[in-house]
């Protein structure tokens, strides 16, 4: 349409506009720039660009012992930082043929979905900061507060906790933390009512929300999304439900899946929605394992000596908040890693925005970007 | 304000001798408060709508204990400190923008804005200038301000501003139309366009408690009142039609080039807009200058305070929407105004006539 | 269905030995070159027994110092029937290249963007090879083991070992 002129930038199309969205923006979470063609409003074509936020994770990772890894492993994914560590240390556990005690599982399981919950809260804050409602997003972080003050009480640290080791957990639950997270629990329940009044339901955001952005369930599994976004095109998959690890086959709980209440199934709103879910199930999880948690034991009882596994590879992938967190590790039977690679889950997600964004308008894309809930640290490492 | 003025000057020889000069002295005179309190609503309305976000969002807002220098216990020193930091920052103009245009935008935004001030009643005898055709002057002269706007964004050189300009002007524009056809209704029940005699169609009780304002009067003006509040908020670019300065996309839209005191200039005008559409609301719809207790503190001083507190109720249900909904998008915008607004502003034309037909 | 019954079918199809447990990668590895590679991929897509849909990941190895290949590791995995698969391609130093699978699996396009940018392996017929971590302009592959940080990139001083470096 129009005039195309051949360049040395490439083929332009004289009637369509280029647009630059970032690397800073207020809306893209993290540093992400994407190029966007538009016709008038309405997208052609997407280019993300990513990198700006590469630390070199891989390239530090092969000089560095396993355990010295792990605060690296943290700010991959510094929303959900308990996650990347338990990917890590299952998979370094899977090639070291290791098992932890009982009551470190149980830890592990509890500061898993504690900070899966924090950082849904995170995603549906800003997303609905993204579309303009500015007060559920200080809702959100007030609730994240707490839980970030519960961390803070375990392990001193609020983001990055370097928490979860390979055989054990760094900190034992000091004394009162089970009761104050009960007591979280307690006040967290009926705040997600408050969320679904104020942005779930509202009619503004359903029309911005649904139908947009529509990823199909096989594109989906094609361009390797997972999670919250998997589950939101109807897809019922749950790694901790079916390829479980660690004692996640010990609980009773759901798996949401999006199912186009409000527009299509696989909408920005359903994977909105599969979060909003989630919070409730973590919630149930929490509660059942802080129900049987052996009260006494000791934390560091199974923390190997030297950690050196056999020569091989393992590939072991565990579900973080964004979806599947995938750890590739080869070892020459050194202490030293010779090969650590992360599969990200947001990495894949922002690879399909190309896809499912070709004919919405700007105003949408930034919908899709904040229902994808990507975060840069992960994609870029 | 401009007769009382031209009346005392010309007891004056000395000026009534010149009547231009005299005119342009009694117009500056008059016009210095109008300024004044625009300034002075901006401050207030700036300060209110961070302690009221705050609340809304569970935080405090701009704090500050004890006294003297320091800001306060209500952090009200806070938008004095934040005035004199727009004065005093560096005025910056992208080397690539249009100078001339990008200098002249936030004028005529301005004085699109201040020149709408002109025919606005504190009461029934205080306002800058007495119209006969008040309510068409203000509407007319609020449509100005859209060239300001498309200026601003063309000439930053940028192309967020422009997205942002061309969709703010293609948002104030299209509501207009339902903003105006609603007042229609009001112009039908009262009879004149001047805002003396539509405050005083509103005298009285009806169903002998209530007071007689137009938004009670029947089922189609209360309809025309909402569906004028709601145009209204989108005329000033309030969420949830605030996408031309969606800050999560366009960082300030329109606005983004500009800093300092030209920003200031934008700011204030959209309080000063802000004042103007719930002015106009209160006046038309909720009694204006009348006691809400009809015929129980009724006077001058009286008047100006209920209108005053009218007007900022408004406001407060302005501020309380921002701070509720989610943004509309462009074309779901442009839906709602012409395919639902428009409809039902002529709906209550002809229902209020209908009504004063037969019913009345 | 586990490994040895997907290896069954695997050389079923292609011929006996085609492919093999390499124990030496880990136990449930297969390895291949890099021309079986490119016909068994999309076999792996559209048999409906085996019907893996989903590429979990795909990681770039450098085999070492002393050993003279890259490798390339598939993981793969069946959503409908719930089975996985990893290959192991390796390929020499020299002349890394391996038939790109990003038409198969649309994950797989800035999966071997990132393989390429940090290795060199070369992906024969993807459509958009090009960095996507690292700057455009920069020299080199950094995961490979013998590599060697430029002094300076833009002026911007890199090697810490530098004098210039405070």
């Amino acid at each position: 349409m129009g005039v195309v002129i051949e360049q040395e930038l490439g083929t332009v199309h004289g009637d369509e506009m280029i647009l630059n969205i970032g690397p800073q923006h207020p809306s893209t979470h993290g540093v992400l720039r994407l190029k966007v063609h538009t016709d008038g409003e309405i997208i052609t074509q997407i280019t993300p660009y990513i990198g700006y936020l590469h630390r070199c994770f891989e390239k530090h990772c092969e000089n560095l012992t396993y355990e010295q890894s792990i605060p690296y492993t943290d700010r991959c994914d510094y929303i959900g930082s308990m996650n990347n560590n338990f990917g890590y240390a299952v998979a370094v556990e899977q090639l070291m043929e290791t098992k932890v005690p009982e009551k470190v599982e149980y830890m592990r399981v509890i500061v898993a979905e504690m900070n899966r919950i924090a950082s849904h809260l995170l995603a549906l804050g800003t997303f609905g900061l993204d579309v303009g409602a500015f007060t559920p997003f200080l809702y959100c972080f007030r609730d994240r507060e707490r839980i970030l003050d519960l961390f803070e009480m375990l392990c001193g640290a609020r983001l990055l906790y370097n928490y979860i080791w390979i055989g054990g957990v760094s900190h034992d639950f000091p004394v009162g933390w089970v009761e104050k997270t009960y007591e979280f629990l307690d006040y967290f329940e009926p705040k997600i009512n408050e969320y679904n009044d104020l942005l779930t339901y509202n009619k503004i955001f359903i029309e911005r929300s649904a139908d947009v952005g529509v990823i199909p369930a096989d594109v989906a599994i094609s361009y390797g999304v997972t999670g919250p976004n998997l589950r939101g095109s109807g897809v019922r998959w749950d790694l901790r439900k079916d390829d479980p690890y660690g004692i996640y086959d010990r609980f009773e709980f759901d798996i949401p899946i999006g199912t186009g209440a409000m527009g299509s199934v696989g909408d920005c709103w359903d994977r909105y929605y599969v979060r909003v879910r989630e919070l409730e199930e973590c919630v149930k999880i929490i509660r059942q394992a802080l129900d049987v948690l052996p009260r006494d034991g000791d934390v560091h009882a199974a923390l190997p000596k030297k950690i050196r596994p056999k020569a091989g590879h393992v590939y072991s992938r565990t579900e973080s908040p964004r979806g599947d967190l995938g750890y590739y590790i080869a070892s020459d039977g050194s202490d030293i890693p010779s090969r650590i690679k992360m599969r990200s889950p947001a990495f894949t997600a922002l690879s399909c925005l190309n896809e499912i964004s070709r004919g919405w308008m700007i105003s949408d894309v930034i919908a899709i970007l904040g229902s994808l809930d990507i975060v840069l640290g992960e994609i870029d490492r | 304000m401009v007769d009382y003025f031209l009346e005392t000057f010309s007891e004056i020889t000395w000026l009534a001798s010149s009547p231009n000069l005299s005119f342009v002295l009694a117009v500056t005179l008059a016009g210095l408060p109008i300024f004044l309190f625009m300034a002075l609503n901006a401050l207030i309305a700036v300060y209110a709508e961070r302690k009221i976000s705050a609340f809304m969002q569970d935080r405090l807002g701009p704090m500050g204990q004890g006294v003297g220098l320091h800001a306060g216990k209500w952090g009200i020193l806070q938008t004095v400190a934040d005035a004199v930091k727009l004065i005093t920052k560096e005025d910056i103009i992208p080397a690539t923008a249009d100078r001339k245009l990008f200098i002249i935008a936030p004028f005529i935004l301005f004085t699109a804005s201040f020149t709408a001030f002109a025919a606005f009643p504190f009461n029934e005898y205080l306002m800058a200038a007495d119209f006969n055709i008040g309510l068409f002057y203000i509407l007319a002269m609020g449509s100005v301000g859209v060239i300001g706007i498309i200026l601003a964004g063309y000439s930053s050189n940028n192309k967020w501003s422009l997205y942002g300009a061309m969709r703010s002007a293609a948002q104030i524009v299209s509501y207009e139309i339902p903003a105006g056809l609603s007042l229609l209704s009001v112009i039908m029940l009262s009879g004149s366009l001047a805002f003396r005699d539509i405050v005083a169609a509103q005298t009285g009780t009806t169903l002998a408690i209530l007071p007689n304002w137009f938004i009670l009067d029947n089922p189609f003006t209360f309809i025309a009142f909402w569906i004028f509040f709601v145009a209204g908020v989108a005329e000033v670019n309030r969420t949830p039609f605030d996408l031309p300065e969606a800050e999560s996309e366009l960082v300030a839209g329109w606005m983004t080039e500009y800093s300092g005191m030209r920003w200031s200039f934008f700011f204030l005008t959209e309080y000063a807009n802000m004042f103007i559409v719930a002015g106009v609301a209160s006046l038309l719809f909720l009694g204006g200058w009348l006691s809400p207790i009809p015929g129980y503190l009724e006077g001058n001083l009286w008047g100006i305070f209920w209108l005053i507190s009218k007007v900022s109720f408004l406001i407060f249900v302005m501020m309380w929407f921002r701070w509720t909904f989610p943004r509309l998008r462009t074309d779901q915008l442009m839906r709602l105004c012409w395919k639902f607004f428009l409809p039902a502003s002529f709906v209550t034309i002809i229902g209020v006539g209908i009504w004063d037909l037969f019913v009345r | 269905m586990d490994l040895a019954g997907i290896i069954e079918i695997i050389n079923a199809k292609f011929g006996e030995g085609f492919a093999s447990i390499d124990e030496e990668v880990s136990a449930d590895t297969v390895r291949l070159t890099p021309e079986q590679w490119g016909q068994l991929a999309p076999f792996l897509r559209k048999t409906p027994e085996l019907f893996f849909d989903a590429m979990m990941c795909i990681t770039g190895i450098d085999e070492g110092v002393e050993s003279e290949n890259l490798a390339v590791s598939y993981n793969l995995h069946s959503m409908k029937h719930n089975h996985k698969l990893e290959i192991y391609v390796s390929m020499p130093k020299s002349d890394p290249k391996v038939p790109s699978v990003e038409q198969i699996w649309r994950v797989a396009d800035w999966f071997e963007r990132e393989v390429y940018d940090m290795f060199g392996i070369e992906f024969e017929g993807h459509r958009d090879l090009r960095r996507i971590l690292l700057p455009s302009d920069w020299d080199g592959f950094p995961l490979r083991k013998d590599y060697e940080f430029p002094e300076t990139w833009h002026g911007i001083v890199i090697n810490k070992m530098k004098e210039g470096w405070e």
